[in-house]
């Protein structure tokens, strides 16, 4: 049994049917890809994984617990997290605060009244946070303004921190998207990196098939909110049917 | 030291000073000279801006840092002034009893509205927050009246049974048996310098607040607080739970606001209702915007510009403006006079209006971010004026 199983899942927003009977096993220590043309539905069932959204039917288990009826925090605790399609990062703080909260809600859990204490005390804390800047490549942004950083910088931050608190599943929406080839390539690196090191199980959703076959071990291929096939990447390129939903329309392989 | 930096303990020093020498620094112009209406009223106006200095900086933990805008804080004010006047009545004169159930009155009275009004956010938290003060509000000249003797207000009266100190003369409440209006005179020249114990009595208390505030600021809650007003949702798939973090800050505010509601009566002891009105809330909102909301001083200086400008454009009637434009012919002074006296005395609130209206269209960080430009500008001058200096070397 895979680390997350997702069984016969339909979601419906009004007359549309965004995810339907979607089956997805990802077995644990592997990158899956989830594919598939805008609107298939692929960050709707992201948004079903990390209690966003609650499926009309089926259920979703993440190490055998299901997460449905379970709050973002909660489910985030239990080892999953999320990299937003439009970066989700904390505008008004420091690029180091924004680091620094993850490492903060890992070491406290979802709530703590630590008013007397004092957040430059904390080395240890704050080491963990530079040594993950310093991985995305940002330690010399590390008191620039989050939303002044352009958008590539803002999803290395987002990344940043999600992988700072050591996650066991990395949900990741187009985390390339917006950034400039030198960036997608650094990425794809340290993903890679993350992956071997830390025995990270990913996620990840992706335009760029550059991106998808340099990391991916099983794709899922989605369209109209049905899964078409979930195979290697190398039988998924020659895939005809996969052709005709997507490659052939959107992206040159 | 202190759990603080070298920056902050400078700055705690700073503001501990300007607290103990204030009837130095606040009364500039003798009390001869006419300019003596300038002066920082002593002690009774300088006590009201520590204490709302002390309600400001409270909200400001609330609104300045999460973001949520309350607009019932004065409910809590009044709850702190009600279980101050009681504890004086049931149990001794003495403040600190008094000061003690303000605190925790309020404390328990703000998770009681904070519970239910978190459940929204933005302007249907506002709302919530108004319309539970406005019932608190009604409530104590309706239903409440045996705890708060309605209109008449609540008061300390010789027939009170004061448990703990029936038998002493005291009647005004006293710090361990020094009474909080004792004054001591010192006259230099043409000075007379007065250190009144009840001024001194809220400046202590405003240091502390102004500390805690200070570490909040710098704390792990503190920067959670921020991540509230940036973005819930990333706090949320952070794993951390926004709303008890939010309730922790309205109940800290709530009580900083109780506490200067039982300096209010300390100082003078007496509670009312009207303490709880809905414009007494909507003036803590414009202290804290008008000096800065979300930085340290700023809610501070505007509780202070405002309490002083008020003392000052009051005192200022149609017979002060007489005197002023007294130079000008008849049919020219009238008109004169009548102008200005819209913004004075009873008009006051309306140059608060404009004053008010001036900061937030030019300066939507308060005066604070008034003083940073200025900071600014100063530097860069400086700067500019080095480059030119080392430019024209090499000319040479
Ligand atoms: N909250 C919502 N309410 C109504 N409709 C929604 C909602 N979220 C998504 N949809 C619709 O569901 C469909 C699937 O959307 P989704 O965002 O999952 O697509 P996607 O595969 O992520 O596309 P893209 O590649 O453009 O990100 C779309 O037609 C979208 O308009
Ligand atoms: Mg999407």
């Amino acid at each position: 049994m895979g680390i997350l199983e997702v069984k016969d899942v339909n979601k419906r927003f009004g007359g549309l049917q965004a995810l339907k009977d979607v089956n997805l096993s990802v077995r644990e220590n592997t990158v899956h890809a989830i594919i598939g043309p805008n609107g298939a539905g692929k960050s709707t069932l992201l948004n079903c994984l990390v209690g966003k959204l609650i499926p009309d039917t089926g259920s979703v288990l993440f190490e055998g617990q299901s997460v449905l009826g379970r709050k973002p925090h909660e489910i985030n605790q239990m080892g999953i997290s999320r990299v937003f399609q439009t970066p989700e990062i904390f505008g008004d703080l420091s690029v180091l605060e924004n680091v620094l909260i993850p490492v903060f809600a890992r070491r406290d859990g979802a709530f703590r009244l630590h008013a007397f204490e004092t957040v430059a005390n904390e080395s240890e804390l704050i080491e963990q946070a530079d040594a993950i800047l310093t991985d995305v490549n940002m330690i010399d942004k590390r008191h620039a303004h989050a939303a002044s950083l352009s958008r590539g910088d803002k999803r290395r931050l987002e990344m940043a921190m999600c992988l700072v608190q050591n996650p066991k599943l990395l949900l990741l929406d187009e985390p390339t998207a917006g950034m400039a080839r030198a960036n997608t390539n650094a990425t794809i690196d340290l993903l890679k990196e993350v992956h071997e090191q830390r025995d990270i199980t990913m996620v990840i959703i992706e335009h760029d098939m550059h991106v998808v076959f340099s990391l991916a071990q099983r794709i899922t291929v989605l369209a109209q909110g049905t899964p078409l096939v979930e195979d290697t990447p190398e039988n998924i390129k020659g895939h005809p049917k996969v052709k005709e939903a997507y490659l052939g329309e959107t992206q040159q392989v | 030291m202190l759990g603080l930096n070298k920056r902050d303990f400078l700055l705690l020093l700073v503001v501990s000073a300007m607290a103990a020498l204030t009837p130095f620094l606040f009364q500039p112009f003798a009390e001869t000279s006419p300019l003596a209406q300038f002066n920082g009223g002593y002690p009774d106006l300088m006590a009201k801006v520590a204490i709302f200095g002390i309600f400001a900086m409270g909200f400001n933990i609330l609104f300045g840092l999460t973001g949520y805008l309350s607009f019932g804080h004065a409910a809590f004010l009044g709850v702190g002034s009600y279980a101050a006047v009681w504890m004086f009545k049931l149990l001794s004169l003495n403040i600190f009893p008094a000061l003690i159930l303000a605190i925790l009155v309020s404390g328990l009275f703000s998770v009681v509205i904070g519970y239910i009004s978190l459940r929204r956010t933005g302007i249907y938290f506002s709302i919530l927050t108004l319309a539970m003060a406005e019932m608190s509000y009604r409530l104590a000249y309706s239903v409440l009246t045996p705890l708060t003797n309605g209109e008449t207000g609540l008061q300390v009266r010789p027939t009170d049974p004061r448990i703990l100190d029936r038998n002493s003369s005291a009647n005004y409440p006293n710090l361990f048996g020094l009474e909080l209006s004792d004054s001591y005179q010192l006259s230099l020249g043409n000075h007379v310098f007065t250190f009144n114990v009840g001024f001194y009595v809220c400046a202590v208390f405003f240091v502390i607040a102004f500390y805690l505030s200070l570490r909040i600021f710098r704390s792990p809650f503190g920067m959670m607080l921020r991540a509230i007003k940036s973005n819930q949702t990333r706090m949320n798939y952070t794993g951390l739970n926004p709303r008890p973090y939010a309730l922790a800050a309205f109940v800290i505010s709530g009580m900083y606001a109780g506490l200067a509601g039982g300096l209010l009566a300390v100082m003078d002891p007496l509670a009312g209702a009207e303490r709880m009105v809905w414009t007494a809330s909507g003036e803590v909102v414009i202290m804290t915007i008008l000096g800065g909301a979300g930085t340290l001083l700023g809610p501070v200086l505007g509780a202070g510009v405002i309490k002083y400008l008020e003392n000052i454009f009051s005192k200022i009637n149609e017979n002060v403006l007489e005197g002023w434009f007294h130079f000008l012919p008849e049919v020219v002074r009238e008109p004169v006079v009548w102008f200005f006296a819209r913004f004075t005395g009873e008009g006051w609130a309306l140059t608060l209006g404009l004053l008010f209206m001036l900061v937030v269209i030019f300066l939507p960080g308060g005066l604070m971010q008034g003083g940073q430009k200025l900071v600014g500008l100063f530097r860069r001058k400086k700067k500019s004026g080095d480059d030119a200096t080392t430019h024209s070397t090499p000319a040479e």
